[in-house]
């Protein structure tokens, strides 16, 4: 079956008739309820405008709450009203039109003229909102009327719904009748549809009253009703309409009149836009601001963008993650209560009755929820009824049973700024109450553990269970879009694992490698490196090569110290990786080739063996690492960051040398003595050069607590492999923190009339420390000022990211709305979808997939002559 | 050997056929083993080919944003040159995208005409007729009220590092002011007529205006750096204008660069704007140290020249101008879209992705896309 397709949605102006034809009911009182709280006929929640009470039945179509899907109604107002979200457009109409005949000033033939470029542009697919303008531009400057020869008065619109010709204050009724006299042709040329619109209908003689389906009431506790903002403000409307309606029949004095008829205008203004410059929004009772017809649309919670493009989904689950190793990168660990909640459908057929059967008779975990009857049906399946249902089901029936081990799911979290950010992961059912993950997956999520909630959607159809398999699954994004590299990788502990296993010629026993390639998938053992005393002995790298498919790789780890002179394999860092025929041979395994982003042999075995088998290697890796890094132990603390006596006071050297150096500075700018770099000014060439010099002191306290600290130091090791923070970290805890800034300058603000920072300080004081310059590290702790100028610059980090988020999430947001109707079409152009304009004859030049180069390249030469090179020699 | 007759015909992008070249050169390779890796790069070419239906935009739009949360926002940084600050980071990237006419720092890079370009004093000369020149900048000036009169008393200095002459400084003042200037003893005066209405207003205008008189140089270029580059020398302004200074003699036009991409589409157009938009986006995105694929840039700068104008992302451009009602209306300014639709009568022929997803179809993008029949009876 081909299903159906909506082929448009045409938007017009309701016409009076229209609303008058489409209404069932005409609402003349305000009341709503009678004393037995059953709905009053004429009243707003009139029977046949729709039922919410369960029990009642709609007059109009007989249905139930529920079924009914509500019918407008409507109320004939007393007089005329402007319609707010068109009373700039009635000016403008008022201005370019004849007081007296109603039609365009402007000649025939130039309006034909108009209208003739106008239908062009439309055809070309232009914009013709410029000729429009021009229109009213034009025809606002006329001052006689070129058909009848009519005086023009400017009318002087006055937000949001009042209009004068000079002194005279025009009343809705005058504009409506000089709105009727615009004639049909004249239309195109303002800019309205003469098809889809009347101009008079920009001024309200009938109001349609929602379906209270629209506006449905809440039962507090007490019993009370509670009405819908939107009931509230139509009470309003027909309160005033009725006493408009009295007065006049009364004869009541025209300022009565006119006064009721503005109250009338505002009702009905504020009932279709509560946020109208100009007026008090109408208010509940409590003071809230009434949410009426145009906030319920608008805005991030409006109808749009929180009910029709995202809204709230069955079938999902969320709770806080924690990292799991044991698991493969596509498996995610599903508490059972979860598992026992979430259902996947199973739509009985001759061939799988049995197994249906049996999820309908099992009474514990995957056993079936509900059953559905062909007749849409869903009878929960219960004790009671277990075994009539199991009796009952037939073809065509659909049993939903609960997750189990292997079932495709979707897993997701926020913010989902790009496709990796939901992924489809195989369940594993395990006990305990949060999602697990593998923590290689983290990246592509940005998840980490200090309290992250995930999401969690059970695909249902089977198309979407396929889609989710071949497209979704964890290992198919590997490779990132972005920038045609792995997104996947190692982390933390992964890097630091294999980076203390395979540095150097590390030496193992037979029972040390069982111990750690325990948990891989090996079934033989190399001959061992090294033979002594007859003992064996296995190298790490010898370990890490167990996992490696056949590849061949050459390139420089993340420890590379950048010598002047590459000394390739060489190297005295043990620095530069050579892989040959999937065995390593050289070099250490760090962050480079490993981690996530960087990792130069995930990247490698996805192109040369595909997804599947990168997936395994990233597991196997994983599990390799762990056990390798619990083989030794690995853990900081604080007395990793001690330094020697002799250290401190090489740094205490450094950094006092360092302020000499600035107050020199200081004294040549006092006395005249600095030359200023070319385009700048005095003040900012000392300022820069302090900021060079406090910089370079900084940075060598860190090398002599480098030097100090050793390659043996925890810290340093995760800085150096890229497992985790870096030297600048290690340098701020153990020798020195550096200079505070703010907006990128040395801290200058505080008592700006005597310019100094803090009452400590003379007036004046430019020096290192009167500046934000601290030179404590974090281990010794701060001095007061320290630590305020600390926290001046911390806090600009905080301010900063805050804002940050904002604005990129908005750019994001903005990028894909004006992006999201590109696609690729079958020729390898690109097209807007929605207007088909050609917008790249060939995507990005060369039709190649971001995603499938290598690192932007289309093709990956390099590889491709290694490859048949090797095949050449064979 | 000759690798071009191998090349020649296989369907592969100009770009990597010159590598493949270059690669067999080097490698010595002969015709057999030529051939097979040249397959073999077709093959992998057309392995590496996006796939139809893909959606390019979206996956464009991702890669672009998704960096952006690791993006600083601190607007000043110095790149390049270190005494000119430019707009760096998201700010700049959101600059970029919005097609800012005025964008906060505007910069150009100059490179001069060959017999310029190798000595400094040279460059200088050509500066000096870039950098914008204020009377206070080569001389004092002070208001004699007693006299009516303005004095100014010019720095010989300043007026030959600037390259001008006394006389000329008049002749530039007395068109600009409309006003006489004398010359007396190497000062310049300028005499209010004392019958004028009201003499000491008079007078003070023109000296305000004075101040703000350029008498040589381009009015938006504040400030121009002279540095060497290779063997050459570069010229950095702050300030911007591209027609005025591709004009100024000794300047290599082709070869001279903005930063403000709406002054190049004016002068130059669409096309240029295009790469403008690539360059500047490429580079606010490398210097952030994030691997962004050229592709996805491209592509957003093909968005926003697709026809003809320079449209920027957002509501006053490619987003905003959408045919589809429901898309505008899920984008911004929904009640005013809808308002204005209804006006219009217009239809909303539910083409693309937002208006798929509001009314609750499958969308035209992907497995959307595409429609599988299953021939029923045949294999059995």
């Amino acid at each position: 079956m081909i299903p159906k397709r909506i082929a448009g949605i045409k938007f017009e102006v309701l016409s009076p008739q229209e609303i008058r034809r489409m209404s069932v009911a005409k609402i003349i009182t305000p009341e709503t309820y009678d004393d037995d709280g059953f709905p009053i006929d004429g009243g707003l929640m009139d029977l046949r405008l729709g039922v919410i009470d369960p029990g009642l039945r709609c007059k109009t179509c007989g249905g139930k709450a529920g079924e009914c899907p509500g019918h407008f109604g409507h109320i004939e107002l007393a007089a005329p009203v402007i319609h707010v979200g068109y009373a700039k457009l009635i000016a403008k109409l008022l201005n370019a039109t004849c007081r007296e005949c109603g039609r365009l000033l402007l000649k025939e033939k130039v309006r034909d003229k108009f209208i003739e470029e106008i239908e062009n542009r439309k055809r070309l697919g232009q914009d013709y909102e410029e000729i429009i303008k021009e229109v009213y531009r034009r025809a606002k400057a006329v001052k006689k009327c070129p058909h009848c020869g009519a005086d023009q008065i400017e009318v002087k619109f006055e937000k949001p719904t009042f209009y004068y010709e000079g002194e005279h204050r025009l009343t809705p009724k005058d504009i409506r009748e000089r709105l009727e006299k615009i004639p049909d042709e004249d239309l195109p040329a303002l800019g309205l549809n003469p098809k889809a619109v009347r101009p008079e209908w920009f001024v309200l003689t009938v109001l349609p009253v929602p379906p209270v389906t629209v506006r449905p009431s809440i039962i507090l506790e007490t019993g009370q009703r509670s009405e819908d903002d939107l009931t509230h403000k139509l009470v309003d409307i027909i309160r005033i309409n009725q006493r408009f309606l009295e007065n006049k029949e009364a004869g009541a004095p025209q300022l009565i009149l006119e006064d009721l008829w503005e109250l009338l205008q505002y009702h009905v203004t504020t009932y279709l836009d509560n946020e109208v410059s100009g007026i008090p929004p109408a208010r509940h009772r409590s003071g809230r601001p009434l949410k009426t017809l145009a906030q319920r649309l608008k805005g991030k919670e409006g109808r749009f963008r929180g009910s029709l493009s995202g809204k709230r989904v069955n079938f999902s689950a969320r709770t806080v993650i924690s990292p799991d190793p044991c698991l493969s990168i596509n498996e995610v660990g599903v508490p059972k209560v979860i598992a026992e909640e979430l259902t996947v459908p199973l739509y009985v057929t001759e061939r799988n009755i049995d197994e249906a059967r049996e999820y309908i008779l099992r009474t514990e975990h995957p056993k079936a929820n509900y059953v559905i009857r062909p007749d849409g049906r869903r009878i929960r399946v219960m004790d009671t009824n277990r075994e009539e249902l199991a009796e009952k089901i037939e073809p065509g029936w659909i049993v939903e049973r609960q997750l189990k081990d292997g079932d495709i799911v979707l897993f997701n979290r926020q913010p989902s700024l790009h496709r990796m950010s939901i992924m489809a992961h195989y369940v594993r059912v395990l006990p305990y109450k949060t999602f697990r993950l593998n923590p290689a997956v983290c990246p592509p999520y940005n998840a980490d553990f200090d309290g992250d909630e995930m999401n969690l959607h059970v695909p249902q159809s089977l198309e979407a269970q396929a889609e989710a398999k071949i497209l979704m699954a964890v290992q198919e994004h590997i490779l990132s879009p972005r920038f045609g590299g792995p997104i996947i990788g190692g982390i933390h502990d992964h890097i630091s694992g294999l980076y203390l296993l395979t540095r150097g010629e590390r030496r193992f026993t037979r029972e040390e490698v069982m111990s750690i390639i325990r948990p891989l998938n090996v079934k033989e053992l190399p001959p061992p490196k090294y033979a002594e005393d007859g003992k064996e002995y296995w190298t790490g790298k010898q370990i890490f090569s167990l996992i490696l498919p056949d590849i061949t790789l050459e390139f420089k780890a993340e420890i590379c110290q950048g010598c002047d002179e590459c000394k390739k394999e060489e190297c005295p860092y043990d620095a530069y990786v050579i892989i040959k025929n999937g065995e390593l041979i050289k070099g250490t395994i760090d962050e480079k080739a490993v981690g996530a982003f960087k990792g130069i042999i995930i990247d490698e075995i996805v192109r040369k063996y595909g997804t599947e088998k990168a997936k395994e290697f990233i597991d196997q890796m994983t599990h390799l690492a762990i056990r390798a890094i619990m083989f030794t132990g690995f853990t900081i603390g604080i007395d990793d960051e001690d330094i020697p006596q002799e250290a401190i006071e090489q740094i205490k050297e450094v950094i006092a040398e360092a302020e000499r150096r600035v107050e020199e500075l200081i004294k040549a700018y006092r006395e005249g003595n600095l030359e200023p770099m070319p385009g700048r000014s005095l003040e900012e060439t000392l300022e820069m050069m302090i900021m060079r010099e406090l910089g370079k002191a900084r940075d060598q306290a860190g090398k002599i607590a480098g030097k100090f600290l050793g390659m043996d130091n925890a810290a340093v090791i995760m800085a150096v492999s890229g497992a985790r923070g870096s030297m600048l970290n290690l340098t701020q805890m153990a020798a020195c923190i550096g200079q505070q800034s703010v907006r990128g300058e040395r801290i200058k603000r505080g008592y700006t009339y005597t310019n100094r920072t803090l009452p400590h300080f003379k007036p004046g004081d430019l020096s290192a420390k009167a500046r934000g310059f601290v030179e404590s590290s974090y281990k010794r702790g701060l001095n007061p000022i320290e630590f305020f100028f600390h926290a001046m610059g911390g806090r600009e980090g905080l301010v900063d990211t805050a804002v940050r988020t904002s604005q990129s999430g908005y750019l994001q947001r903005r990028l894909i709305n004006a992006l999201q109707d590109l696609k690729v079409e079958y020729d390898g152009t690109v097209k807007e979808q929605t207007s088909g304009t050609l917008v790249q004859f060939r995507y990005g030049e060369d039709g190649v997939d971001p995603m499938k180069s290598f690192r932007g390249k289309s093709v990956d030469i390099e590889r491709i002559v290694k490859e048949v090179f090797a095949e050449e020699r064979r | 050997m000759n690798y071009d007759d191998l090349l020649k015909d296989q369907p592969l992008p100009p770009k990597v056929k010159e590598e493949i070249k270059k690669k067999l050169a080097e490698i010595n390779a002969d015709e057999a083993l030529a051939r097979k890796i040249v397959e073999r790069c077709v093959q992998t070419y057309f392995r590496n080919l996006m796939e139809p239906g893909e959606a390019a935009g979206i996956v464009a739009a991702q890669s672009i944003g998704e960096p952006g949360t690791q993006m600083t926002m601190r607007t000043f940084h110095y790149a390049g040159v270190a005494e000119i600050d430019v707009t760096l980071g998201l700010p700049r990237l959101i600059e970029i995208l919005d097609v800012r006419k005025h964008p906060s720092t505007p910069m150009m890079t100059i490179r001069l005409l060959p017999e310029y370009a190798k000595s400094r004093e040279k460059a200088r000369e050509v500066a000096n007729r870039i950098e914008a020149t204020y009377v206070l900048d080569i001389a004092d000036v002070t208001t004699d009220i007693r006299h009516l009169r303005i004095i100014i008393n010019p720095d010989p200095k300043a007026l030959e590092r600037k390259g001008l002459t006394l006389n000329e400084v008049k002749k530039k003042l007395e068109k600009k002011l409309k006003m006489e200037v004398t010359e007396e003893d190497g000062k310049l005066i300028i005499q209010i007529p004392p019958d004028v209405d009201k003499p000491y207003k008079t007078l003070m205008d023109t000296f305000d205006k004075l101040k703000k008189e350029v008498i040589a140089g381009i009015k938006e270029i504040r400030r121009v750096i002279i540095r060497k580059e290779g063997d050459e020398y570069v010229l950095y302004t702050e300030g911007s204008n591209l027609k005025k200074v591709m004009k100024v003699k000794g300047v290599d036009f082709t070869r001279t660069l903005t930063n403000n991409i709406y002054e190049i589409y004016e002068v130059l157009g669409i096309e240029a704007a295009r790469n403008a938009v690539i360059r500047e986006a490429v580079a606010t995105l490398e210097e952030q140290g994030l691997e962004v694929d050229i592709r996805h840039i491209m592509l957003v700068a093909d968005v926003m020249t697709a026809d003809g104008e320079l449209k920027q992302i957002g509501r006053h451009g490619v987003a905003g101008e959408k045919q589809s009602i429901l898309a505008r209306a899920a984008f911004e300014m929904t009640v005013n879209n809808l308002l204005e639709a209804a006006v219009k009568g217009e239809v909303d022929e539910l083409k693309g992705i937002t208006e798929n997803i509001i009314v609750g179809q499958p969308i035209k993008l992907g497995t959307g896309d595409v429609e599988l029949v299953m021939k029923l009876g045949g294999r059995r």
